[in-house]
């Protein structure tokens, strides 16, 4: 089969070296968590510097979701986790008592695997966020709206149909739809949870290109399980393996010369 | 009948499709399956048989003893007699009470639901007592529900309110619309409940995490994203809610009905006169029973009719509700 070809791909020697300048940005400092009794992360310790795309590798089940979704609390969503270790974005401890967790979702923005817009107008889905946080004059809103979906590339697509339903839009153009809902409130983190695995290789490529385009302003984590995107898209990659960080570096050489035999048989399609 | 292999007739130049069409041909009759899909039509159709009966039955006896006259007359006289009768206060009555039960079940049914659906820790104890609470609520025969009514709301809450407001005068501390509403609230609330909780958990999930995930609070993302959406099954709920309480009478029975009054109910505590009762009394009380009949038949029929209306109205809201969810929400 053909690759895709993309037409941006970023040098990744010149981004990790840029990388490895910048002060880390995210700080995972030994966290493991807890379904339960169960033990789903492993003392994980990973610093992700600013404005550069780190990849989530690994096979089903080996916690790097979970570990994505520690980075925006949703976590707390659910019954019965417990998460032990510190995560530091910008310098805070995000599971300090005294954390909003409100204002911390709104710093770190999430991408879900299956596009979920609200079952409002596309207009409407951009606005929602905008809304909650206070923005209320029709003029700035349609500023905002606008900037959004010209970030997210979805612009041309929607401009005349704006007040339409989100919902009839296909399925690629639904996730960039939510990835300028995201990027509307203006975050600096973007969360993408495996955002291109419900999508055709067209629409796929599409939102690759977008997320090149935004590292140049946001810190991007994705978690994929489609290697060439990993490859194609990130300046670092983390291997998880049941729960455990196998091995972190620049994605070139994770996927060129890991340092570790479970990381290379992964990358290589040997197992996984 | 003889078994073949497949195949074994067939010339070699048949083409494959040929071959597949006799593979696949049963070569048995299949008794039970015909016996069973026999069955199951003919339970279908003494199902429908018994409605057909009764309505026709209603229609073709009650049709010509219904007149505007009929429907808009408040008896003064005799209302057994077809000439002075008229159910204009029941038809006022029946309605009242349902509409007064819908803006109390509502609110309280839906609210109920959310706190089970979205808040509740689903092992915790309390979540299910309530749930039990809830279904057993549902399997209490109405009578109950009636003398809990005459119990609590006349003689526990409406004595007190008279205590307190009227100087012991018996204003809230007797039968009246109102305490029959709440009773009926109170009986048909587990339908609310149940109908609300299906719609919530109807709601992708999906939903609910994109809110949360843009800083909604847990509030904002009910009021505007879930509850929005869960609007359509809601309102199943009420017309559910209201199909069972119109026709009910045995729980209004201490609580509010009256066998007969001059006027209009006007005040949440006045008695009130209603279709379902006046059947029965009608049926039960009538001196001359031959006279009686037709008006009998016409009463039965105004109150499908109401019923049915009421339902109507709710159903078409629910239609425009869930156009508009799907042309943009």
């Amino acid at each position: 089969m053909a690759e895709i070809s993309i037409p941006k791909l970023a040098p990744p020697t010149t981004s990790v070296s840029a990388a490895q300048t910048n002060t880390p940005f995210i700080e995972i400092e030994d966290v493991s968590l807890f379904y339960g009794a169960s033990k789903a992360l492993k003392n994980i310790s990973l610093k992700l510097e600013e404005k550069v795309v780190t990849a989530f590798i690994g096979p089903s089940g080996c916690g790097k979701s979970t570990l994505l979704r520690c980075l925006n609390r949703m976590n707390d969503l659910i019954d019965n986790v417990r998460i032990d270790g510190a995560i530091k974005i910008g310098g805070h401890d995000i599971y300090a008592s005294d954390v909003d967790v409100i204002e911390l979702r709104k710093r770190v923005g999430m991408v879900f695997q299956k596009s979920n817009p609200f079952p409002k107008t596309i207009y409407e889905n951009v606005a929602y966020g905008l809304r909650l946080h206070g923005m209320k004059a029709k003029s700035d809103l349609d500023a905002r709206i606008e900037e959004c979906l010209r970030a997210s590339a979805l612009w041309d697509e929607v401009k005349d149909r704006l007040n339409s339903s989100a919902l009839g839009l296909s399925g690629g153009q639904q996730q960039r739809l939510c990835i300028a809902r995201a990027i509307a409130i203006k975050p600096e983190v973007i969360l993408m949870d495996e955002p291109a695995s419900a999508l055709d290789p067209i629409a796929t490529a599409r939102i690759e290109d977008l997320i090149l385009e935004l590292k140049k302003e946001f810190t991007i984590v994705i978690v994929t399980h489609n290697m060439q995107q990993a490859a194609r898209i990130s300046d670092q990659t983390a291997f998880f393996y049941i729960g455990e960080l196998v091995e972190f570096g620049a994605t070139a050489k994770i996927f060129t010369n890991p340092a570790q035999k479970r990381t290379e048989d992964y990358v290589s399609g040997r197992f996984g | 009948m003889n078994t073949v292999t497949p195949g074994q007739y067939l010339p070699e130049s048949a083409s494959d499709t040929t071959r597949m069409t006799r593979h696949f041909r049963a070569e048995k009759f299949d008794f039970w399956s015909f016996f069973f899909s026999g069955l199951t039509g003919l339970a279908t159709l003494f199902i429908l048989g018994i409605l057909a009966t009764i309505l026709l039955n209603i229609i073709v006896n009650g049709w010509s003893a219904i007149s505007w006259h009929f429907v808009s007359t408040i008896p003064k006289k005799d209302f057994f007699d077809a000439n002075t009768t008229g159910v204009l206060p029941m038809i006022v009555g029946t309605a009242f009470r349902v509409i007064v039960m819908t803006i109390f079940v509502i609110p309280v049914g839906v609210i109920t639901a959310i706190y089970l659906t979205e808040y509740a820790a689903n092992t915790s104890v309390i979540t299910r007592i309530i749930r039990a609470a809830v279904n057993n609520l549902a399997g209490v025969p109405s009578i109950v529900f009636g003398l809990f009514g005459l119990g609590f709301f006349i003689n526990f809450v409406g004595k007190n309110l008279d205590k307190v407001l009227h100087n012991s005068r018996a204003v809230w501390g007797q039968p009246a619309l109102i305490w029959a509403s709440l009773t009926l609230a109170v009986m048909t609330l587990p339908v609310v409940i149940v109908a609300t909780e299906e719609s919530l958990k109807a709601i992708p999930p999906g939903l609910r995490e994109a809110s949360l995930a843009l800083g909604a609070t847990k509030l904002e993302t009910i009021l505007k994203i879930v509850l929005p959406q869960a609007l359509p099954g809601i309102m199943t709920g009420g017309i559910l809610a209201v199909s069972r309480a119109a026709g009910e009478v045995a729980p209004i029975l201490f609580t509010g009905v009256a066998y007969y009054m001059a006027s209009l109910p006007a005040h949440l505590s006045d008695q009130f006169m209603d279709l379902g009762y006046h059947i029965f009394v009608l049926s039960t009380q009538s001196p001359n029973i031959e006279q009686t009949r037709p008006i009998l038949y016409a009463t039965v029929l105004v109150l499908l009719l109401l019923t049915f209306a009421l339902n109507i109205v709710a159903i078409l809201i629910r239609a425009r509700v869930r156009k508009k969810l799907r042309a943009l929400g």
